[in-house]
């Protein structure tokens, strides 16, 4: 079985542990989800590149999560916090019932949450939510299916924004080129395991 | 004990390596292991010119295996020897170079190119990658045609030249009889399996190119069957390859006869 490609939800130095938060999704996940206490797994990483947040100090910033895509965005809202930025986080989901972290996003920085069929707070898309506050940011980060990030890309194109972008995998380690994306580099291209998969907004074609 | 093998002139001190595209030009792993640790190391594909590659999704995760198509993405035969070879050289482990193309005079360009590259110390001719219109798979279903690119690029090469056979033939040993006649020094066996999988929720080919290469321990069967019949009709050195994954399946491939 090839290895899960799953991002670091949070972690905590001092006590070394990593959080990691998936969805039971197909047979590798299901695996995990049947690991008992105490056990141990088999883990390559970190690999790539996370959110840099160097410099981004006292500024507004918007952070946009869908789905599995949220996971990485919470340690990233407490990092942003710690640099004294004022956070806004969107979350959405398909449905109330695959909600998860509402409660911690909300204990970190304001938050709304939007589901696609309306039956948990706003009932729509991120982008909407988006588009009804009408705030001025900074800075965006982003992490989601590609369609979602796609339409953050095109509505926030006059805002410095970082996206977390996802394909399917086979070495994690940039050795296998499974996972190119078009870019806006000499090379046309980036490995999204090893040169990101966090990426400026603007360098890759989705 | 002495685990060094002969390999169509070449001397190596073990005989486990990489197989071309599953270890890219090297760097990536040596952050895991030491790279002198390896018999050999078979470098991805090089083409004449940089190919981009097939769309994406490329791979998918199969009963015991995978499929791949990524297209013989590389930075063209120029660029490796400029950038990629020279991280090589730190290591005391010969490099076998990869040559794909889309015409013959492709293959003998790159072939002639990686050959006078002091780095490389082997080539291996790819005519057998399933996942490009125009990557060489007509030579390697081909007998005759299979003949005439290995007898031209071993014109044009002064290293050991083995050429990696397609297990998508019905007849694998006229291709081995035909290669070999040719000039080969060895052969590389096998290359992946022609395959397909559909994505249930969108009820297509879930690989954007619709069928890949199969490789993994789905495959070993087939690449021990072929190499065994292969070794039947001819003496020269065989690489084996096809779902190695654990040192038991290194020894079956041993006792069979090749020597990776
Ligand atoms: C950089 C990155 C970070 C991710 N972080 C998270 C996370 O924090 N939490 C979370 O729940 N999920 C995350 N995902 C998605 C997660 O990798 C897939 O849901 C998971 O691989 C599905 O595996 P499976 O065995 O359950 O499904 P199967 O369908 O059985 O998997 C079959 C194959 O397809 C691959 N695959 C299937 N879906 C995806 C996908 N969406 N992206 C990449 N490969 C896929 C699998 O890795 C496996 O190789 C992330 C993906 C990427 C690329
Ligand atoms: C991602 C990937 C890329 C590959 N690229 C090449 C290549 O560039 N040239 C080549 O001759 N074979 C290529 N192959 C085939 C392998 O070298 C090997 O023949 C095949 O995968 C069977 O061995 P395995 O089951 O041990 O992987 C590739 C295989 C994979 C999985
Ligand atoms: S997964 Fe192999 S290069 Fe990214």
């Amino acid at each position: 079985m090839l290895r899960r490609p799953i991002s670091i939800a949070d972690y905590d130095k001092q006590i070394n542990q990593l959080t990691i938060i998936y969805k039971v999704f197909g047979e590798g996940t299901d695996w995990l989800a049947r690991q008992l206490p105490g056990g141990q797994i088999n883990v390559l990483g970190p690999l790539g590149n996370g959110f840099d947040l160097s410099g981004i100090q006292g500024q507004t910033v918007i952070v946009i999560g869908g789905g599995v895509g949220v996971p990485p965005l919470y340690n990233l809202v407490k990092q942003l916090n710690s640099q004294f930025n004022d956070v806004t986080a969107i979350l959405g989901y398909q449905s109330k019932v695959s909600i998860f972290y509402e409660k911690e996003f909300k204990d970190l920085t304001q938050t709304y949450i939007a589901t696609d069929d309306g039956t948990y707070g706003y009932d729509g898309l991120v982008t909407d939510v988006i588009r009804e506050l009408r705030f001025s940011y900074d800075h965006y980060f982003s992490c989601g299916p590609t369609g979602m990030l796609k339409a953050v890309q095109h509505q926030l194109s006059d805002i410095d924004g970082y996206i977390s972008i996802e394909e399917r995998m086979g070495c994690g380690v940039g050795a296998c080129f499974a996972c190119v994306c078009q870019a806006d580099n000499d090379k046309g291209y980036v490995k999204i395991c090893q040169d990101g998969p966090v990426f400026h907004a603007k360098e890759v074609t989705l | 004990m002495n685990l060094s093998v002969q390999l169509g002139g070449l001397t190596l001190k073990n005989p486990v390596m990489p197989a071309s595209g599953c270890f890219g030009f090297g760097q990536e792993f040596s952050q895991f292991y030491d790279l002198n640790t390896l018999g050999a190391i078979v470098i991805k594909a090089a083409t004449g010119e940089a190919r981009f590659g097939n769309p994406t999704p490329r791979v998918a995760e199969t009963s015991s295996g995978m499929l791949n198509a990524i297209g013989l993405q590389n930075p063209g035969v120029d660029q490796i020897i400029k950038q990629e070879l020279p991280f090589l050289e730190q290591f005391d482990t010969p490099v076998i170079a990869n040559v794909a193309g889309s015409s013959e005079e492709e293959y003998v360009i790159v072939a002639e190119k990686l050959s006078k590259a002091s780095t490389v110390k082997a080539l291996e001719l790819n005519i057998s990658c399933p996942n490009v219109k125009e990557g060489g798979i007509q030579f390697g279903t081909d007998p005759e045609l299979a003949y005439q690119l290995t007898n031209k690029v071993k014109n044009v090469s002064s290293k050991p030249l083995f050429v990696k056979l397609s297990p998508n033939v019905t007849n694998i040993v006229s291709m081995a009889k035909a290669v070999e006649e040719a000039g080969a020094d060895g052969l590389s066996m096998i290359n992946t399996l022609t395959g397909m999988k559909i994505d249930l929720k969108t009820r297509k080919p879930l690989i954007a190119n619709e069928t890949g290469g199969l490789s993994g321990p789905a495959i070993k069967p087939i690449a021990i069957r072929m190499i065994h019949q292969v070794r039947q009709v001819s003496n020269i050195p065989i690489i084996g390859m096809g779902g190695i994954t654990t040192s038991e399946d290194v020894l079956e491939f041993y006792w069979q006869g090749p020597t990776q």
